[in-house]
């Protein structure tokens, strides 16, 4: 087994750890610290599949950002779970049908690192082949990203943008209107 | 959130915090070469600020960051990233197509992507940072 092999398994396994304790902790506290080191074990994975860009992004949004607003989040609503009394067969059932979907739905995809797999032959060879000369910095992911698709990424921004105004327009006047009553 | 938090989280984070800033820009500035940027430059700097509201409470992270002026920057960036898609059109081209910012098609480009980049990383921060400052509010 190469160092690669075991650095992927001992990933994986802390990860299927981790989703275990997560299921079974009732402190909500807890459960945002722990997705936490479930995203920073997933930038591993990605940094592992040669992916920083992505895992970069994994580190400080899943593990940071993301812990901390569900942090503050806590100290809103409150620190313990309500436990449901709700019957568990439906939930179970849901849960099994979308995951049995999922694996259905991987079959058809080509086998990982497949060099003939439609994503490498398509505009990937271009952009690989290209970028230097057509935009001439170093990192391809960059030039994806903010000119070849620069429409997608404005995209992007947009949607983020629209979340802070969903998020200011419900919360920020609720805010407001708190402060003034005091 | 705190303002007595203790004094060894006080003064490590006066180290700490300024160094995460300097991170950020890096990050930003240094998209084209390495891994990142404006996302995740943006999201670093949100967490300086964060870090620095918790520790030494929100109050005086809005004395240095006031909510209005966080809010103008969720939309100077969008606008920035648009606007630059909108001069290249006046100047001739697609919307985005950055060849015709100048001269020399390489350094069109490094232009173009410099200033959305600028513009993703200025509206990612400042609207982590406006979720988080409306969030807090909220707890009061």
């Amino acid at each position: 087994m190469d160092i690669e092999t075991i650095v992927n398994i001992s990933l994986l396994t802390m990860l299927a750890l981790t989703v275990v304790v997560l299921i079974r902790m009732k402190s909500l506290l807890a459960i945002a610290l722990s997705s936490g080191v479930y995203s920073f074990l997933s930038a591993g994975l990605f940094v592992a599949m040669d992916a920083v860009d992505v895992a970069f992004t994994e580190a400080a949004v899943g593990a940071g950002i993301t812990t901390i607003l569900l942090l503050v989040t806590i100290a809103i609503t409150g620190r313990e779970q309500t436990v449901s009394k709700h019957k568990r067969f439906l939930p179970i059932a849901v849960i099994t049908i979308t995951g049995a979907a999922l694996i259905y739905g991987t079959l058809d995809m080509p086998p990982y690192g497949d060099a003939k797999a439609p994503i490498h032959t398509h505009v990937a060879p271009h952009y690989l082949t290209q970028s230097s000369e057509e935009i001439g910095i170093p990192n391809v992911v960059t030039s994806v990203l903010a000119s070849y698709r620069g429409y997608d990424t404005l995209g992007e921004v947009v949607v983020i943008f629209t979340a802070a105004v969903g998020v200011l327009l419900l919360l920020g006047n609720a805010a407001k209107r708190s402060g003034r009553k005091q | 959130m705190n303002p007595r938090s203790s004094l060894i989280l006080r003064e490590v984070c006066r180290l700490v915090i300024p160094a995460v800033m300097l991170f950020a820009l890096y990050v930003q500035f240094h998209g084209e070469y390495g891994p990142g940027g404006g996302f995740q430059a943006g999201v670093i700097f949100a967490a300086a600020v964060i870090l620095y509201a918790l520790v030494y409470g929100r109050q005086k992270a809005q004395r240095i960051l006031p909510t209005e002026t966080v809010r103008y920057f969720i939309a100077a960036g969008v606008l920035l990233y648009a606007g630059v898609g909108v001069a290249t059109m006046l100047l001739g081209g697609n919307f985005l197509d950055y060849n015709v910012l100048l001269q020399g098609h390489q350094q069109a480009q490094h232009l173009g992507i410099f200033l959305i980049e600028l513009g993703v990383g200025v509206t990612v921060g400042a609207v982590m940072i406006a979720i988080f400052y409306t969030l807090d509010e909220f707890c009061e």
